[in-house]
């Protein structure tokens, strides 16, 4: 059980690609969610944290490819200039891929302090495309802060993600 | 599926070529977008695949609403029923004020041999969804080009302007607010019908008056109202009200702070108003300052 937790891809049977793509939906739909106030820059960025998980754990059956794609969907629902959520996406994908050998080798919160410098480099990459497309100022502080809350769920991810594969491998190690 | 070939057969190229191609392909469309509108389609289709994941995200608001408007109490939708036959009496009598005020006018107007002004077409919408983007201030309407929504439109509540339609998608709608970064709106002063412009500066709550000469006749409350000469918002609506004004000397231009009318995050519901296609007149107000202009037949 002990070994399971800390390398889990190997124990466990691969998700469905339809499970992959129902989790990435609804990871859409909770970046979809309605809010207004401090709460808009507390929300993390489901899609972004979702797809690195798969590529981390499932990097051949979702690639840069998927997560550049994800990110244009972001861009059209955000009405932002289009490519660049792709851009920043893809590159997180990108260092996450060279990562993932040492990313798997720790526990799920030394897991998630990897992630968070990926995340930052999203956000600092998404804030000087619009330093010049759009000159306008956004408070750096709070802006940084959905980085932190995105990061800081990680841990949790592999409990809700990977229970489709714990129910279909019990069988065979009881 | 676990017999697999090893790694190394299918992968197709390597990750470091795939980043440079996504990154190229990126910038490519980056640059497509900003320069030229060409990507419009593009935008569009994916919108439509992302509109029922919208429309889903939403869901849970619209049922809480629908379940809290169920269990309304009668005292308050008595105290709501006053307040609003209250209201619907002080509009009367300002619509009866209006109504003599309008044909005085159109009587004026003809003696001047002027156009009329007519009003534009309304149409309700609800506002869908909030952008994630702390870049701009956008919101999204719940109605696009299938409802006849142009871009370009502008949109108001029951109190003033709140933004003007930027990109419309089969469905939906994106309307850029009057605060977000460099967004201007021509306007008048009710006052006097001294002309400017208002810029957002990218926070809400607040609009600024640039480019005002030091000794302009502008005073703390001043109601800015659309000037209509830009052919896009429709004249004499309530924009902003002037808030702060700072004088000095040192520099050409007065700094005018305006806290805008109007508020979005006090209704739901907006509408889209789109001009009649006459170019419109500059408003009443604004036509006492230049009265020498105005000879009978003289405006095309």
């Amino acid at each position: 059980m002990s070994l399971s937790t800390s390398s889990p891809q190997h124990l466990l049977a691969a998700a469905s690609i339809r499970f992959i793509v129902l989790t990435l939906l609804a990871a859409l739909i909770l970046n979809l969610l309605p809010g207004e106030g401090f709460l808009l820059w507390l929300r993390p960025d489901f899609v972004l944290l979702v797809s690195l998980y798969w590529v981390v754990n499932l990097p051949r059956r979702v690639g840069i490819g998927i997560v550049w794609i994800l990110g244009l969907c972001m861009d059209v629902a955000n009405g932002t200039l289009f490519g660049q959520h792709a851009l920043a996406y893809a590159l997180a994908a990108f260092l996450v891929l060279a990562l993932r050998r040492r990313i798997l080798m720790f526990p799920l919160w030394h897991q998630s302090l990897h992630i968070f410098p990926v995340l930052l480099l999203v956000q600092t990459l998404i804030l000087i495309i619009n330093l010049f497309s759009s000159s306008s100022s956004v408070n750096l502080v709070y802006y940084f802060l959905s980085s932190l809350t995105t990061a800081l769920l990680w841990p949790l991810l592999p409990s809700i993600l990977e229970m489709p594969q714990r129910r279909k491998s019990d069988p065979e190690t009881a | 599926m676990d017999h697999q070939p090893p790694p190394f057969f299918n992968r197709g190229p390597s990750p470091l070529v795939r980043i440079v191609l996504f990154t190229l392909l990126s910038v490519w469309l980056m640059v497509l977008d900003a320069h030229q509108h060409y990507l419009l389609t593009l935008r569009q289709s994916l919108s439509v695949v992302i509109y029922p994941l919208q429309q889903l995200a939403n869901s849970p608001q619209i049922l809480m609403e629908q379940i809290g408007s169920f269990f309304v109490t009668q005292s308050a939708l008595h105290k709501e029923n006053d307040a609003l036959k209250q209201q619907r009496l002080a509009n009367a009598l300002q619509l009866q004020h209006a109504q003599s005020l309008q044909a005085e006018n159109t009587f004026l107007r003809k003696l001047l041999n002027a156009r009329k002004h007519e009003a534009g077409k309304t149409v309700m919408a609800e506002i869908f969804y909030t952008g994630r983007d702390p870049f701009s201030r956008k919101i999204f309407l719940d109605k696009g080009s299938a409802q006849q929504i142009n871009a370009g439109q502008a949109v108001m509540d029951n109190v003033g302007i709140v933004g003007q339609v930027t990109r419309v998608y089969p469905f939906s709608s994106e309307v850029t607010l009057i605060t977000d970064k460099d967004q201007a709106v021509p306007v008048a002063v009710l006052r006097n019908g001294t002309r400017a412009v208002v810029f957002g500066n990218g926070q809400d709550g607040t609009l600024d008056l640039p480019f005002m000469p030091v000794n302009t006749d502008i005073v703390n409350g001043d109601v800015l109202v659309t000037s209509g000469i830009d052919g896009t918002y429709p004249a004499g609506l309530p924009v902003a009200v002037v808030s702060k004004i700072e004088r000095n000397a040192a520099y050409a231009f007065a700094k005018i702070t305006c806290s805008p009318s109007a508020g979005v995050d006090r209704h739901k519901q907006l509408l889209v108003v789109s001009v009649p296609p006459q170019p419109a007149l500059p408003p009443p107000a604004a036509a006492d300052t230049l009265p020498a202009k105005k000879t009978p037949g003289g405006q095309h």
